[in-house]
């Protein structure tokens, strides 16, 4: 931190000397200039990057310290998980719908229809189920985490809190953020039994399979360990939506602009780091 | 960086004496703005000290220093003889408890009814307290406010003056030794004005505080203030009561108390 603010000093006063004594081209300062933007961009990023890991650490903290406000993160698990069931049910039974309309000309055509369901199983359980099941709560989730602790913020509720000796990390950040962790997890699995059973209906449009037959024809490939590591990675999809949603609200400038910015970003970086963090899980479940 | 002033104080005199709070070369600055250069003051047990100053001022990032909501960049802040700058963990949270603060927007929280908004620092800072103690205090409290039936509405369902009043009531649900209130007639009309302010004395004379007022509202000034000091580029432009304020030929504080 301090190498990068004493670069930007460097440059800052490099701009101011070169046009006097070198008498430089217009060029040569609009390139100066950019690359001074350009610096400090990068110096922002390094400072939020920053900001960011000391943020983390301070939540762990928290996480295991006395006076574990347990009935806010009741409240917290209700929030996220009931609130969000309506809106995972419909779209975890659609998923399994679709995937096995479109998926069933393509495995009539090989002769394979016998492994569609199977194959829509293995398809929702292993990536499908939890990845946009992730999405959908970084959309609802984070942006109302970043929403809600950004107002908090604008309105000094947060500060409001501090003065009353309630450590805000601990009652509003560690809770969301444990709360998300916990609950994202059962929503997939929930989108998952949903989308298996679109499936069956999606099936049964063409065709007329038992459930008890469905069911045990979906689970006829699979072992157990193919389970824990996608049950894994949905655990790290909830703590970072939670952390990304706590954080860009926590960190929100003091404007009523910042907290729709808050909620925006929320989104946009927890729905990327869903995405990253599934890359690293399949990286890693492949060299196992 | 800026250097960290070494004044060592006298122990505060704080129950049975003078002062409750102290503050000696206080310094903050944001980025490269400083707003508080030099400022020192004495806050005397049971007394009303208005901060006067224009906007920008530096008067609630003073009061925010107080209760340690901003740390300070140089200077010593101490609260019953407490260094602020020093305390961490349980010793802030002791000192916070003998604190209350009126913010300048109420800070009600949104998603709590006035109920739970009062309930929610006395369960914290007066944990021993069981639900019927919780339930008269909050009666009692909203009474002397005078909201009593405003009991079970959500800050949404609240006019600015009610707000206020609903901020103020749960400021001093904890029975605080010291309030610190941060504008507490702004944006309100000159009868509820007036009305709060009328609180903030009655509040005096019942809990026997010592408060800090910050505001621009020379009407409130004259009302509840026992001392006055005006804030002005980041320092102490003038100090003492309110007559001297009001006599004074100086440009600045004529054009406060025209």
């Amino acid at each position: 931190m301090t190498i990068n603010l004493f670069i930007m000093k460097k440059l800052t006063s490099v701009i101011k000397v070169i046009p006097i004594r070198l008498n430089p081209s217009k060029h040569t300062i609009k390139l100066a200039e950019k690359t001074y933007v350009k610096i400090d961009n990068a110096n922002n990023f390094l400072t939020d990057i920053a900001i960011f890991f000391l943020f983390l650490s301070e939540t762990v903290k928290e996480t295991f310290s006395r006076n574990f406000e347990f009935k806010e993160f009741l409240r917290q698990c209700y929030q996220i998980g009931y609130k969000t069931l309506a809106l995972i049910s419909v779209i975890g039974f659609i998923i399994g719908l679709v995937l096995t309309i479109q998926a069933r000309p393509a495995l009539v055509s090989f002769g394979a229809v016998a492994m569609l369901p199977n194959m829509v199983a293995l398809s929702l359980i292993k990536e499908m189920g939890p990845v946009i099941t992730a999405l959908i709560c970084a959309g609802k989730i984070g942006s109302g985490m970043g929403a809600e602790i950004g107002s908090m913020k604008v309105t000094e509720q947060i500060d409001a809190m501090e003065v009353s000796s309630t450590n805000p990390m601990r009652y509003l950040i560690v809770t969301r953020v444990l709360a998300a962790t916990l609950m994202i997890p059962l929503l997939v699995l929930y989108a998952d039994i949903l989308g298996i059973f679109g499936s069956w209906v999606g099936v049964n449009i063409k065709g007329d399979v038992n459930y008890v037959l469905f069911f045990t024809q979906s689970f006829s490939h699979f072992q157990f360990v193919d389970f824990i590591p996608a049950v894994i990675k949905t655990f790290f999809f909830g703590a970072v939506i939670g952390l990304v949603g706590c954080f860009k609200g926590y960190t929100a400038g003091r404007g009523t602009e910042s907290v729709g910015k808050a909620a925006n970003s929320a989104v946009v970086l927890s729905s990327l780091l869903v995405i990253i963090v599934d890359l690293i899980a399949v990286q890693i479940t492949d060299m196992l | 960086m800026k250097e960290e002033t070494t004044t060592t104080l006298e122990p505060a005199i704080t129950k049975n004496g003078k002062h409750v709070i102290e503050i000696e070369h206080l310094r903050k600055g944001f980025g490269n703005q400083e707003v508080l250069k030099d400022i020192s003051l004495k806050l005397l047990n049971g007394e009303n000290l208005v901060v006067l100053g224009k906007s920008g001022s530096g008067k609630s990032v003073l009061i925010k220093c107080i209760v340690r909501l901003l740390r300070p960049d140089a200077g010593i802040i101490k609260v019953f003889g407490e260094d602020m700058s020093r305390l961490t963990g349980d010793g802030l949270t002791e000192i916070r408890k003998k604190i209350g603060f009126l913010f300048q927007s109420g800070a009600l929280y949104d998603s709590m009814n006035v109920k739970e908004n009062m309930e929610f620092p006395l369960r914290r800072i007066k944990n021993k307290l069981n639900q019927h103690a919780i339930d008269e205090k909050i009666a009692e409290v909203l009474e002397n406010v005078g909201l009593s039936d405003a009991l079970y509405k959500m800050p949404s369902q609240l006019s600015g003056g009610m707000r206020k009043r609903i901020s103020l009531a749960r400021t001093i649900v904890i029975d605080p030794e010291i309030l610190l209130y941060d504008e507490p007639t702004t944006g309100l009309d000159p009868v509820t004005s007036d009305e709060i302010s009328l609180l903030i004395n009655d509040i005096q004379k019942k809990y026997k505080t010592s408060s800090v007022i910050i505001t621009h509202d020379i009407e409130c000034v004259r009302s509840t203030a026992d001392r006055v000091i005006m804030l002005h580029g980041g320092l102490i432009y003038q100090e003492g009561k309110l007559e001297d304020f009001e006599k004074s030929k100086d440009p600045l504080i004529k054009s406060f108390f025209k």
